[in-house]
């Protein structure tokens, strides 16, 4: 079975994070890391491989600098190979431009299955994964909590507000993973060291056969017009308690529906 | 945490996320219980053993990544913001100040015999050096073994002996010859007849790590148990030191950076004076010296681990960042518990327990002042 993961490499959440004023876009000049909410893709694909007792989970990502440090985290948990889509051309590209792109260096795997987070931590579209799964053609179920491949098909459960839904489709097809559905592995000190050796296919636009006025801020159908600060948070209510004050809580958990 | 330094590969750096990762799900979380048990449970030490974290000094044709002091380094800083030494001192005792004798001295019978164990952290343990009169000392010694049949006669006391109390193998060091030197090391399994736990030992600090007195009484060991070369046991304990050294210095500086930062934090949030303890000169100053000299610490110990990985005597350099290192990491501390003010000094504080744990890195693994003496014999 081969399955296609996609890797977000963002800037480190635990570092203060700075925006370039002049594009509105996040300035990546810090060794990025491996997005958490694509560790569960990974880790579900190397468990399907695993089930299917055999077969190969190739890492897909796109990053500027030729960037690798996030990638060389989801190899050191055990996918075999990546393929880095990295060009200067694509500097300020949208939502839609990086789903094309993305699909076009999927293609080269021939995947049997694509697996993506949600949604990115740092951009939080939401949008990527779907509109990868149409610029490939192929079926897109969202928000999977469980994947099982049956009689030549996929059987996923998707994670609703009420519960779950059993969804069936055919492969090959993409599949948005739920963070937190998994536990994702650590990696062994074997696989940091082995990770190093792992192959990483580096390709550019001309190699996908994208011409570059499709991508960057030209080719952007999106556009960060404006970036302000978050109103600051308002202190919450005191409720001093002269023995009721469990009623007003009462009421302010009513009234939010959580009881 | 930061680590960064000049001899970081993206390896080191992978290894030390990972380390970090680990302690803070893994460790952290769970410290206080172990320290009320007095042991690090052998569930999370065969989990670190599944994930190879035990591998990294073992050669490869052994089943270990057969990396060198830099690595060590990079391992033992990480486990240091567990914040929990105690456990830090149970994983490197494995690690770096026991079996290391094992894989340096070790027959292909005995390699084959007890690494798998080691490596999977099945089998812990512990390297029986120090005595009632014997501790930076090694010459001093005076277990005895004698020889006897196919093997040998081993009687004596052994104390301060760390992951014994749990432990499943001690490397005995025990005189074999009248000569000054005359002493050789021995593989001794916990459950050997005449082997035992005179007393679990109730320290200051480390808490969850487990320290033993042993006696020895009458333990027969075959000649297959001897380790090494007979009465060379002396100079191939001395090998490891500067590895000993090292591991209890990197311990000690990621647990005073953990310090460093959470005391930060604290001075930033703690409202005083009508404003934060941070805006105060004399705090935010004296705690960019202590960044300041964990830093040239942290640089130090890299730099001499650097040196023996180039093949370079550095046991002026070790012992000497193992002596002003370790006295600056306790000022350090120091200064963390004094500006957490009263909090510091209750039970119930991160600062109290790592300002108790940090006490014994002078001490152990060869105090200050045998460090200075390595020092000036090689300065003049």
């Amino acid at each position: 079975m081969k399955v296609a993961v996609c890797v977000k490499q963002i800037p480190d959440p635990a570092l203060p994070g700075e925006l370039d004023p002049s594009t509105n876009t996040l300035k990546r000049t810090d060794k990025p890391i491996l997005d958490e909410s694509d560790s569960y893709g990974v880790e579900l694909a190397l468990q399907l491989v695993e089930a299917a007792g055999g077969g190969t989970v190739t890492l897909v990502s796109m990053a500027p600098n030729s960037e690798v440090a996030g990638l060389r985290t989801a190899l050191a948990m055990g996918a075999d190979g990546a393929i880095l889509v990295s060009d200067e051309a694509l500097a300020g590209t949208d939502a839609l431009g990086t789903a094309k792109v993305l699909a076009a260096a999927i293609k080269r795997a021939e995947p049997d299955l694509v697996l993506a987070g949600v949604e990115s931590s740092d951009g939080y579209t939401g949008t990527v994964p779907e509109q990868i799964a149409a610029a490939m053609g192929i079926a897109s179920v969202t928000f999977a909590k469980k994947i099982e491949v049956v009689d030549g098909g996929l059987k996923i459960q998707r994670q609703t507000d009420n519960g779950y839904d059993d969804v069936t489709c055919p492969m090959p097809a993409l599949v948005s993973v739920t963070g937190g559905v998994v536990e994702p592995r650590y990696p062994s000190f074997k696989g940091i060291m082995a990770a190093k050796k792992k192959p990483v296919d580096e390709v550019g636009i001309a190699d996908l056969g994208i011409d570059a006025s499709e991508v960057g801020q030209g080719g952007a159908r999106q556009e960060t017009v404006a970036v302000v600060d978050a109103e600051a948070r308002e202190s919450g209510e005191i409720v001093v308690d002269e023995g009721e004050a469990f009623e007003r809580i009462v009421q302010y958990l009513t009234e939010l529906k959580v009881i | 945490m930061n680590n960064r330094n000049v001899y970081m590969t993206d390896e080191l750096q992978a290894i030390y996320d990972q380390t970090v990762g680990f302690v803070a799900k893994e460790v952290t979380p769970f410290g206080d219980a172990w320290e009320q048990d007095g042991k690090v449970p052998r569930s999370v030490l065969q989990k670190m053993g599944e994930l190879g974290m035990f591998s990294l000094r073992v050669p490869e044709e052994h089943g270990g990544l057969g990396m060198g002091m830099l690595a060590s380094a990079t391992f033992s800083e990480a486990l240091g913001a567990s914040t929990y030494a105690g456990f830090d001192v149970t994983v490197l005792v494995h690690t770096d100040m026991s079996s290391p004798h094992l894989v340096n001295g070790g027959t292909d019978a005995q390699l084959a015999q007890w690494l798998p164990g080691v490596l999977d952290g099945t089998t812990v343990v512990s390297i029986g050096v120090s005595e009632p009169d014997a501790g930076s000392d090694v010459a001093g010694v005076r277990t005895k073994a004698v020889k006897d049949g196919d093997g040998w006669r081993i009687n004596g006391t052994k104390t301060f002996i760390t992951n014994a109390v749990y432990g499943d193998l001690t490397i005995v060091l025990a005189r074999t010859s009248d000569e000054k030197y005359g002493l050789s090391t021995f593989l001794v399994p916990a459950d050997t007849e005449g082997f035992s736990v005179a007393k679990k030992l109730d320290k200051h600090g480390w808490r969850c790590s487990d320290t033993a007195e042993l006696v020895l009484d009458d333990v027969w060991v075959s000649d297959d148990q001897l380790l090494g070369t007979i009465h060379r046991g002396f100079y191939e304990t001395m090998r490891n030191f500067q590895n000993e050294r090292m591991v209890l210095v990197g311990m000690g500086v990621g647990s005073a950076q953990a310090a460093i930062d959470l005391t930060n934090k604290y001075c930033q949030e703690r409202a005083a004076f009508g404003g934060h303890l941070f805006d105060l000169g004399a705090i935010r100053q004296r705690m960019a010296m202590n960044q300041a000299k964990i830093d040239a610490v942290r640089a130090s110990m890299y730099h001499a681990a650097w040196l023996s990985d180039s093949g370079q005597d550095n046991v002026k350099e070790m012992s000497g960042v193992k002596a002003w290192g370790c006295e600056a990491i306790n000022q350090v501390m120091y200064d963390c518990l004094q500006f957490h003010g009263g909090m510091g000094y209750m039970r119930e504080s991160t600062i109290e327990r790592m300002y108790r744990d940090a006490r014994i890195l002078p001490i152990g693994g060869g105090a200050t002042e045998v460090m200075l003496e390595e020092v000036a014999k090689r300065s003049y």
